[in-house]
């Protein structure tokens, strides 16, 4: 059932990434000169190019995670659905993954210790969700 | 201008020390900002939200998209039809259904109740047409199916519509208006979209809960048939006799639970001490998922013909009506079965015994409606 969306519709657009990926660059070699034009000591230069250096950086890597959890965010998940079937007789129990045509009170194969049909008597999912703590 | 004044006499001091002479350029940037702000700061707000609602747009492409994907290959796997049915599918995509004009309302209810009925007979159709091999249970099923994907449809439309012309106009309200309820329609999109898979593949929802309360309670008794896709059983609990209705299972369909209820009162000419409904009901946040509320009334939703078909057989006759609603969000509603609200059901069987118990006599004759989708629950 997991199905991950095609390559097409998940892909950040080349076009993006190459802009992002050339303004780190750039902002790494601004943080370079900035350190070069320190040592030769035009401080106020180098106080400058540091500014940029970092401020693009910063920006840049902020948009790649935005656009990252994007995509992340569009994947709809389902989380495993289980089927339960009882031996009416026995209270033999085992739990499966749902199939397709599993129905709340449908009797499926003989028990394996009885020979009585056995029912589906439970089809649920569990969804593990952290409790958010509020005061009200 | 004051603030302004003492805002650049305070750049000044801040600037002049480590800038130098070149401060002035700062001291121009700030005014171009302070000024862009002042005369564009609405356009900017406008761009803003137009990006957002343009994110949610691409959202909703994909899930809609997604949605119709499954829809078609189910109905190809199930199906087995000799012909493409994505053709059929994207036509049934744009169905509509246009409500009945309510200018004088004497009678809309069953102007409504027949304008569905020849919706649900029309969709039925459609569907023998694009899965010929289907059976009752499928196919009702598959109709599950196409109604959530073209709800994810019109959604998509809606917003891009609201979109495009708040593109066009630039006009801050029109997209204000469709921003301010995103993320509500993004919730409501997610829940169709999951409702989706499970119509699909045919699992019970958290709207079968009522449905669920119903077959447990009439399990190992003989049905019949009642009304239009509704089964009810004679169940003996706590002294008394009870008709247990559901819906017809199981496949995905909601049966009429107005019709069933009215029949049966009228077998038996009205002597019916109570009448209790099971529903499931939204709930608020910040109550937990499987709560247990009772109350008096129609727990019914819908349209609103079986509550008003209710509403009227119990007035004739006077019967007293309660309802027992187990509470889920929306999501959770037309998702797969939550643990919790499967859970709940028990509970809700035993309050349905005390309410019996507590305002019926020993002898008495009583209905239980189990109203929801029985999709997933035999
Ligand atoms: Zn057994």
């Amino acid at each position: 059932m997991k199905k991950t969306p095609s390559s097409a519709k998940t892909k950040i657009s080349l076009f993006v990434l190459l802009v992002i990926f050339i303004t780190i660059a750039l902002s790494l070699a601004a943080i370079i000169f900035a350190i070069q034009a320190f040592s030769t000591g035009q401080e106020l230069v180098a106080g400058y190019l540091l500014l940029i250096g970092f401020l693009a950086a910063a920006l840049s890597t902020y948009v790649l995670f935005q656009t990252r959890k994007r995509m992340l965010h569009l994947r709809i998940k389902t989380p495993p659905i289980t089927t339960t079937i009882e031996c009416r007789k026995c209270s033999f129990k085992s739990v499966r993954d749902f199939q397709r045509g599993d129905y709340i009170f449908k009797e499926v194969d003989p028990c394996q210790k009885c020979n009585e049909n056995m029912l589906i008597t439970a089809i649920y999912r569990e969804v593990k969700e952290r409790k958010e703590k509020t005061r009200f | 201008m004051n603030e302004l004044a003492a805002m650049t006499a305070l750049q000044n001091q801040i600037m002049q020390e480590p800038f130098g002479e070149y401060s002035w350029i700062l001291n121009v940037l700030i005014y171009v900002f302070f000024f862009v702000f002042m005369f564009y700061g609405q356009k900017i707000n406008t761009y803003i939200m137009l990006r957002e609602v343009e994110g949610s747009l691409y959202k909703l492409k994909y899930i809609r998209d997604d949605g119709r994907k499954i829809a078609v290959e189910t109905i190809k796997e199930i199906g087995k039809s000799q012909t493409d049915p994505t053709v059929r599918v994207d036509r049934f995509l744009e169905y509509f259904t246009i409500s009945p004009q309510s200018l004088d309302p004497a009678g809309l209810v069953w102007k409504l109740e027949h304008v569905l009925d020849v919706r649900e007979n029309r969709f039925k159709d459609e569907v023998k047409l694009m899965a010929p091999a289907a059976d009752k249970t499928q196919t009702n099923n598959l109709e599950n199916t196409l109604e959530a994907a073209m709800a994810l449809n019109y959604i998509y439309k809606v917003i891009r519509h609201f979109y495009l012309l708040g593109k066009k106009t630039l006009s801050l309200y029109i997209i204000m208006q469709i921003q301010m309820i995103l993320p509500l329609i993004m919730r409501e999109a997610e829940a169709y979209a999951s409702a989706l898979k499970a119509f699909a593949y045919g699992q019970p929802i958290g709207d079968g809960a009522g449905a669920l309360v119903a077959a447990k309670l009439m399990h190992g008794q003989p049905t019949r048939k009642i009304a239009k896709d509704c089964v009810v059983a004679t169940v003996p609990i706590e002294g008394r006799t009870a008709y247990v209705i559901k819906a017809e299972g199981h496949g995905g369909n909601v049966g009429k639970p107005g019709d069933a209820t009215k029949t049966i009162i009228e077998e038996n000419e009205g002597k019916i001490a109570t009448v209790i409904m099971v529903d499931a009901a939204l709930k608020l946040e910040g109550e937990d998922v499987g709560d247990i509320a009772e109350g008096v009334g129609a727990a019914i939703g819908g349209p609103g013909v079986d509550q008003f078909k209710i509403e009227e057989t119990i007035l004739k006759y006077r019967i007293p009506i309660h309802a027992v609603i187990i509470k889920e969000d929306i999501g959770d509603a037309v998702s797969p079965l939550r643990k919790e609200i499967f859970d709940s059901v028990d509970t809700a069987i035993e309050r349905i015994k005390q309410v019996i118990l507590e305002k019926t006599k020993e002898g008495d004759k009583v209905i239980i409606a189990g109203v929801g989708n029985t999709i997933g629950i035999g």
